[in-house]
């Protein structure tokens, strides 16, 4: 019944996992009593390792990454992170409209401590990790959609969090601006290190990315299959390999909806 | 809970080496393209995104502002004197109950040569900006108590909200009583007619924070005064300023109804007592040059103060869409 951050000095190689949800279950009030969202979530994130989550609409994807993050509690189980407060990236940007894309991310820097001076230097650094060099004094509505995402992104990493937490965060943006930023995160993913737990319920990004698929199942969301994906980087989203294995995990995905509706 | 297919984690790939998972179904993508080239193309690509995506914002030329924003109300009021001075040459009332435009001139300039004008202007001027910032220093405190804790919002919240109908002029008498006829007296029907406008535009303004920006601040550990001060006040900031302009607005009107009700010779000569001794006196052009001088006070304070740092505000939040 506890969500624990163990703190920042045992970010140390001997953390088993990144994040350990254990019997996790979540329910909110409904009009007929507690409706229940999340059963029984079991799910361990290692340390440097990236797991997608997948998952049909309302199936609790959001409900159980806003657990992880601690923006919400578990009506049972208990959820444990290793390495300081996770990083969570929102389907929508969340970037602050009042700060340039440059005091965004500073202002992350400076809440998690990092002196005045050191400040500008990062914020820049980040923004050029996510190739926006240019981008330090424009306003949020200056940019197009997929820079904003890119911001969001250096944003999050500018938390410097060991666990990086994305709630669908290229859903809304073009096949061309998507793969793009699938490229930028595998790339600061493996240069990092850092463990991602990322939302998505387009299939095929998950497979391209992920080291991990878990597809949860709806109503409520349980764990209902997993599958390890080897295939080698660099990937492509149009990889016969990634469609290949796309293709089975829609099946079973199909499979999961088609059961609500004999329900 | 169902069956999990596979449970073991890979180790992960460590910074900088190929991806190291078992091969999966399939080949790797056929023909994946050298690191090096394929960085330059992803960042040929990604300036030619954004170079498609960004918005360009121009600055209007000022021949086009003069026309749209400075014609408009030039003509409304050239056609209300227009207007004005056809009633007049028309006969429609007695020259004592309406006075030419010429004659209001007359008395402002009969004011200006005796030196009286600016006097008069600066001390109800200073009067209302003095009790202003008095306001906003009670208001913006009250407001933030009032929109962050229950119970002072359960106890006060409703209260606040009906003061703000209550017309400042039913302050004078209480506070002339308790007070006396001096320059407190004003700055209390000040103070009562502004507070609460004050403390209501930063309570909406709060209110209205999206959930999602307090949300976003709390994962970045913003929370408590850090979330007031990082996230709550320049997210409400907007609806502040919303509050600060009709917090002005009931300033000048509160002071005027007290300087109006409120006349002793020990105060000071502002505009209020102005249209006071226009009335004794059956002065019609004093009454319209007061009249107007009021409007003209309270809308020029408006127009530059509070209105080009709302447009600023908005402006830079992209929350302004020029037509
Ligand atoms: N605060 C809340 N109060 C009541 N019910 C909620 C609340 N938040 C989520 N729910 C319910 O929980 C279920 C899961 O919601 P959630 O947002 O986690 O879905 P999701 O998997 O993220 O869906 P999507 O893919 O569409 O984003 C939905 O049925 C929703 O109605
Ligand atoms: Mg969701």
């Amino acid at each position: 019944m506890a969500t624990a951050y163990a703190e920042a000095g045992d970010r140390t190689a001997a953390a088993t996992h990144a994040a350990r949800l254990t019997h996790v279950s979540k329910s909110f009030a409904g009009p007929a009593g507690p409706q229940l969202v999340l059963d029984d979530i079991s799910l361990d994130v290692a340390p440097g390792e990236f797991v997608t989550l997948l998952g049909a609409s309302g199936c609790g994807k959001s409900t159980l990454l806003n657990l992880v993050a601690g923006l919400d509690r578990p009506t049972a189980g208990s959820i444990e992170t290793t390495g300081g407060r996770p990083a969570l990236m929102f389907q929508e940007h969340a970037l602050f409209p009042w700060l340039t894309a440059g005091k965004n991310i500073e202002l992350a820097l400076r809440l998690r401590g990092v002196a005045k001076a050191g400040r500008r230097a990062e914020a820049e650094r980040l923004l050029g990790l996510v190739r926006l060099g240019g981008a330090y004094g424009k306003r949020v509505h200056e940019l197009s959609g997929g820079m904003r995402q890119r911001v969001a992104l250096a944003r999050a990493l500018a938390q410097d969090s060991r666990l990086l937490l994305m709630d669908e965060p290229f859903a809304a943006l073009d096949a061309i601006t998507r793969d793009v930023l699938h490229d930028e995160l595998t790339r600061i993913w493996r240069e990092a290190g850092v463990s991602v737990l990322f939302v998505t319920h387009n299939v095929r990004e998950a497979v391209r990315l992920a080291q991990r698929v878990v597809l949860l199942s709806s109503r409520p969301g349980r764990v209902a299959r997993e599958w390890t994906v080897g295939i080698e980087h660099p990937r492509r989203i149009e990889d016969a390999a990634v469609a290949e294995l796309s293709v089975e995990i829609t099946e079973e995905l199909r499979g999961e909806i088609r059961r609500h509706g004999r329900d | 809970m169902a069956a999990t297919e596979t449970t073991t984690a890979k180790t992960p790939p460590g910074p900088g080496t190929p991806g190291s998972g078992t091969p999966g179904p399939g080949a790797p993508g056929p023909g994946a393209p050298g690191p090096g080239k394929n960085a330059d193309d992803l960042a040929g690509l990604e300036a030619g995104l954004d170079a498609l995506e960004t918005v360009r914002e121009q600055r209007v030329p000022v021949r086009e502002v003069l026309l749209r924003k400075v014609l408009p109300p030039v003509t409304a009021v050239a056609l209300v004197l227009v207007v004005w001075q056809l009633l007049v040459s028309g006969g429609v009332t007695d020259s004592y109950k309406l006075p030419p435009p010429s004659a209001v001139w007359d008395s402002l300039t009969a004011m200006w040569l005796q030196g009286t004008l600016l006097d008069v202007l600066w001390t109800s001027v200073s009067r209302a900006l003095l009790g202003f910032l008095m306001a906003l220093a009670i208001g913006t405190p009250l407001g933030l108590l009032v929109a962050r804790v229950r119970v002072v919002r359960a106890a006060i919240g409703p209260i606040l909200s009906g003061l703000q109908s209550l017309p400042s002029v039913a302050w004078v008498p209480p506070a002339v009583l308790w007070l006396g006829l001096n320059d407190s007296m004003m700055f209390a029907v000040i103070l009562l007619g502004a507070v609460p406008s004050i403390a209501n535009g930063l309570v909406a303004g709060v209110d209205q924070v999206p959930p999602l920006f307090l949300r976003a601040g709390r994962t970045m550990g913003a929370t408590g005064l850090r979330g007031a001060r990082h996230i709550v006040m320049p997210a409400a900031l907007p609806g502040y300023l919303a509050g600060l302009k009709q917090g002005w607005a009931f300033s000048w009107r509160s002071l005027m109804a007290a300087e109006i009700i409120a006349s002793s010779p020990d105060l000071g000569l502002g505009l209020g007592q102005l249209l006071e001794n226009g009335r004794n006196n059956i002065d019609m052009p004093g009454i319209f040059l007061a009249i107007i001088l009021i409007l003209v006070v309270g809308v020029a304070i408006d127009l530059l103060v509070f209105s080009p740092l709302e447009r600023w505000v908005l402006r830079s939040r992209g929350l302004l869409v020029r037509s």
